[in-house]
């Protein structure tokens, strides 16, 4: 039986349907969670989309992560579940404390939506563990807050522990380090700004977000 | 003489602030039933060289309606204060 | 009656004596203010109605024509596709970024009121040079109203236009074109049937913003500062995340069959959705003013009658469904009122219904009785005298014939017309819902056609361009907007499809004066003649008049956006580009025709004549191309249109950063020629005979230009330059002068 995958909707997400057409694509079973019930309906694995959720006001992140389905969340991450978290899943999960940082601004003052490239700097992580290490990936970035901040004891503690999963090769957006995703201590959440599930076929340009997915489901 | 100018720009009366009611729409959920007419608007900090309060005023009021602020939806509010604002760099 | 109200309101004496005759007395406030917004220029297109009908419509895969609030084809598989553009030129000139916002807004309510999930925006905008801050203030603000409405609503912006120019200093035309799917079943129009129906308003509160807008910032050019700040309340703030709530909720209702009929609310507001549902179905409505949810107080009903607030929908629902509408659209956050009763009407065999009441409560005070149907079909119409400007020799279809500048310095003067609108469209989210293929910056945008609702993959794909040419339309209105169709057309073939229907944006000065009368009925003349001669009926358009400046009539600008079908979509389109080695052929005929082009414009040179065109021939080029494509023969493709070959094939060099090694070009009229109907396609060297064998069996001239290659880019006898000084004057052209500042005044 294949994996079951949550994917949450809050109003004002908007790439829950792509992903779930990336699930099906990696043999997973993709199904939408409310974010206005408190519960992950028993999923193997729980993928917080992009888009503006609550319409990205005051910050992004900062009015979805009180919603009910966010305390489930916490606690499937709590419990080792996979949670990964794109984009503005991304800017949700550091508003919620489930990851370290914050997504400021990028540094151009612009939405840039554009290639990017991607290095695979740990494989130790749901998001990376079927891919390998060092190696670059075309997955494209489509974002206004992209630029990931932190304190310098954080960012030494993200270094040592190998928690800087995804690097950019050419850093689109200022962002520390070239950074272009983390994880947490128990490498079960991570975040990442680009979208792995726009480069899932060679008709739109790309097949390398496959090696990501198909990690989460692996 | 250096002026401190602290500019509040708001949106007027009348116009919608989509991103106003949406976070006053999310505060019972965090228990807070009371608040009402949350409205969001941005401020914005500068020192001005000028002969007096008026030539800082006069000149901060220029540079909000050209440039700081756009008159068909939103108002500022202009405080100045002789010397530089306390902490202030470029 | 004070009859100085009616005046102010923009209506003349005799529309007056109109109203009065068709209620049978003097219409109070609120209805004379319901008649003004409504028989405005830019709800009734009084000017312009009597020559769109010469337009074609009509197509067997035609499901819906103009007149509705989007055109539908029929794409096959079950799938409608709807289409519609849109005009926000005067809101975007006093708040660039809401103007543009809520202009991207309105245009998906337009496109989900139809039914169809909208699933790409396209973006033509024209601004003022590029050296004039309020031009760039005005550019900014638009380009980041696009993109943060677009991307937060959740609609991809696949392509468009970016142009820069001085006869849009001060009215910058920003046009928005959106793409819709739908299951052919689901289709629905914007009517009201069914006696005892309820009319549910959905969405945001009605407020004061926009009050009066569509009559009084579309009917009115621009004069002097202290007009436009007169004019300054009536802009409207966009809520793209209210507008993402109301799309999902909607097309819940539609996907459950719980809705009648359905309205999107754009200019006049409420007055405008009631009478036009009610009308087109026959029937009569009564509206509760008070059960309108309102953003403040103490407005009076011809406030809340003609408000233009955004993101808000009427549906028309059987009672015995309420419960579970509001149910929806509680779980989407969504608000919901229901302010309305459908009453008898004509529909009914009630010759005396089909009114349109307005009460204060629905026993209350009757505050409006008019005929609802006397808000669009008794809509006044005009017949403004056409004349043709005084330098047009209507004989041989020549302005003006001072002499063609000569050329000084051939590089210098195609550096300058290379820009690279990548700052522009990198601030759009072009690649939601997995179907771009092509996005922005190409010959066309192509989208993989995927069910709307099961998410099937046909194995087909669409294609979207809009186009428009300013420089020919001010030559020959006529000829040029045949040329612009013509160019949408070739553009469509270098992605491999092939075209479906049209939708046109008609931006042109102020009607009263006959020149740009004759502009207009000239430029639907050829309009009419490329889109019979290429089979693609006109499914939808949107007229915006009164363009002008400072008493200036902006050059007419009639924009094109041409939707296509590609049969078979295995495989990304070549694309604009070069391979090392590949061999240059040039498909077509250049006529050394300098009329109207991009390096005359350049050269301050802005009449003369156009080239000409054969529209077999034409049909035969794009075929060929869209054949060359289809095959996989080619390793690039672009056809020639602004700047001619010169742009053209610099274009391919600077995007695949490869050089160019051009002959055969005779002279510099040549080489900037914007002649129709010609392609360059870049070949390998072993497909080279298999390409000029399908171009020959065609019928379609075809000669070797050049090979790509090396870090120049010359043309025998007339250009040698640097490959890279290309590029960097190709990159950086935008973002450095955009970068410069910007200021409003």
């Amino acid at each position: 039986m294949s994996l079951r995958v949550g994917v949450v909707v809050f109003p004002g997400s908007n790439c829950e349907q792509d992903m779930l057409e990336a699930m099906a694509l990696v043999g997973a079973e993709g199904e939408l969670l409310w974010h206005g019930d408190e519960t992950t309906n028993g999923v193997d694995a729980v993928i917080i989309p992009g888009g503006f959720a609550h319409g990205d006001y005051l910050r992004p992140g900062a009015i979805a992560r009180f919603s009910p389905v966010m305390a489930a969340v916490a606690e499937f991450a709590a419990s080792g579940g996979p949670v990964v978290g794109i984009c503005n899943g991304f800017q949700v999960l550091t508003e919620a404390g489930l990851l370290p940082g914050a997504l400021q601004k990028n540094r151009g003052l612009k939405f840039l939506c554009a290639p990017a490239e991607l290095r695979v700097e740990s494989t130790d992580s749901i998001l990376t563990r079927s891919a390998e290490a060092g190696s670059v990936l075309q997955v494209p970035i489509n974002h206004f807050e992209g630029n990931y901040t932190c304190d310098a004891e954080t960012l030494a503690q993200l270094r040592d522990e190998d928690r800087i999963v995804l690097r950019y090769v050419d850093n689109p957006n200022g962002s520390v380090d070239d950074i272009a995703g983390v994880c947490n201590a128990g490498r079960n959440v991570v975040g990442l700004m680009p979208h792995p599930e726009r480069a899932t076929s060679e008709l739109l340009g790309s097949t390398d977000g496959l090696a990501l997915l198909r990690s989460i489901v692996a | 003489m250096i002026f401190s100018v602290h500019v509040e720009v708001r949106l007027r009366p009348g116009i919608a602030d989509p991103q106003g009611s949406t976070i006053e729409k999310a505060l019972p959920t965090l228990g807070f039933d009371g608040v009402k007419g949350v409205r969001v608007g941005k401020s914005i900090r500068f020192d001005i060289d000028a002969a007096d309060e008026s030539a800082a005023r006069a000149e901060a009021d220029d540079l909000c309606r050209r440039f700081l602020t756009n008159p068909v939806i939103e108002d500022a509010v202009i405080h100045v204060e002789a010397g530089a604002a306390a902490g202030a760099t470029s | 009656m004070d009859d100085a109200i009616h005046r102010s309101l923009g209506l003349t004496d005799e529309e007056y004596g109109d109203i009065c005759r068709i209620i049978g007395r003097d219409p109070n406030h609120l209805e004379l203010a319901m008649y003004a917004v409504m028989w405005s220029e830019h709800c009734s297109y009084k000017s312009s109605r009597i020559h769109l009908k010469r337009l074609p419509t009509e197509a067997p895969w035609v499901l819906v024509g103009p007149g509705e609030n989007a055109g539908v084809v029929d794409v096959g598989d079950g799938i409608a596709a709807a289409l519609r553009i849109e005009s926000h030129n005067h809101p975007s000139a006093i708040e660039p970024y809401q103007g543009a916002a809520t202009g991207v807004g309105g245009i998906l309510r337009d496109i989900f009121t139809m039914g169809a999930r909208p699933i790409a925006i396209m973006d033509p905008l024209r601004f003022g040079p590029l050296d004039d801050p309020r031009s760039r203030w005005i550019a900014e603000g638009v380009v980041s109203g696009v993109s943060g409405y677009g991307n937060s609503v959740g609609v991809p912006t696949i392509g468009g236009e970016t142009v820069f120019d001085e006869t849009y200093k001060g009215n910058p035309l920003v046009n928005v074109l959106c793409l819709g799917l739908l299951p052919t079943e689901r289709l629905v129009l914007g009517q009201a049937t069914g006696v005892g129906n309820l009319a549910v308003l959905l969405g945001s509160s009605t407020g004061r913003d926009g009050i009066g807008g569509v009559s009084v910032l579309a009917s009115a050019g621009f004069s002097d500062e202290e007009s436009d700040a007169e004019k300054r309340p009536s802009v409207q703030v966009g809520d793209p995340f209210e507008e993402k709530r109301l799309i999902e909720a909607c097309l819940e209702l539609l996907d459950a069959r719980l809705v009648v009929g359905i309205q999107d609310l754009g200019g006049a507001g409420l007055a405008c959705a009631t009478s036009e549902t009610a009308s087109r179905g026959g029937m009569g409505m009564d509206v509760d003013v008070n059960a309108i949810p309102r953003r403040e107080q103490g407005m009076e009903p011809f406030e809340v009658m003609t408000s233009e607030s955004q993101e808000r929908m009427l549906a028309i629902v059987e009672p015995a469904d309420l419960e579970r509408v509001l149910a929806i659209c509680e779980r989407w956050e969504v608000r919901a009122a229901m302010i309305g009763i459908v009453t008898p009407g004509p529909a009914t065999g009630d010759a005396d219904g089909g009114r349109l009441r307005i009460l204060d409560g629905f026993d209350g005070d009757v505050l409006c009785d008019i005929p609802a149907a006397s808000l669009h079909e008794d809509a006044p119409l005009y017949n403004r005298p056409c004349i043709a400007p005084a330098g047009f020799d209507e004989a041989t279809r020549t302005l003006d014939t001072e002499p063609m500048p000569a050329s000084t310095d051939v590089a210098a003067e195609l550096l300058e017309l290379l820009a690279d609108n990548r700052w522009v469209f990198s601030q759009y989210d072009h690649q939601l819902f997995l179907n771009t293929v092509e996005g922005p910056g190409g010959d066309a945008a192509v989208l993989r056609l995927k069910h709307p609702v099961t998410g099937v993959d046909t194995g087909r794909g669409m294609a979207l361009t809009t186009d428009g040419n300013h420089r020919w339309c001010a030559v020959d209105p006529r000829q040029g907007t045949a040329l612009t169709v013509a160019e949408s057309l070739l553009n469509l073939a270098c992605v491999g499809a092939r075209p479906l229907a049209v939708v046109n944006c008609l931006n042109f000065g102020n009607p009263e004066h006959p020149e740009v009368m004759w502009q207009l009925s000239e430029a639907i003349d050829g309009m009419a003649e490329a889109c019979i001669a290429f089979d693609s009926p006109v499914i939808g358009g949107n007229v915006s008049l009164y363009n002008e400046s400072l008493g200036s009539d902006i050059d007419p600008t009639p924009v094109v956006g041409m939707f296509g079908l590609i049969d078979s979509l295995e495989r990304r389109p070549p694309g604009v580009g070069l391979v090392n080695g590949g061999r240059l052929l040039l498909l077509g005929t250049t006529q050394p025709e300098l009329g109207g082009s991009r390096w005359a414009r350049a050269r301050g040179h802005r009449g003369g004549r156009l080239p000409s065109i054969d529209f077999a021939e034409h049909l035969r080029v794009a075929g060929v191309t869209r054949s060359l494509v289809a095959s996989g023969l080619l390793a690039g493709v672009h056809d020639v249109s602004n700047g001619g070959l010169a742009v053209a094939l610099t274009e391919m060099a600077v995007r695949s950063n490869l050089g160019i090694s051009a002959a055969r070009i005779a002279n510099v009229a040549e080489l900037f020629s914007e002649s129709p109907s010609r392609v360059i396609v870049c070949v390998p060297p072993e497909n080279i005979t298999a390409v000029e064998n399908v171009c020959s069996g065609a019928g379609v001239p075809v000669s070797r230009i050049g090979v790509a290659g090396g870090d120049r880019i010359s043309v025998k006898g007339l250009l040698d330059i640097a490959l890279a000084d290309a590029v960097s004057a190709w990159t950086d052209r935008i973002p450095s002068a955009l970068g410069a500042g910007t200021a409003q005044d």
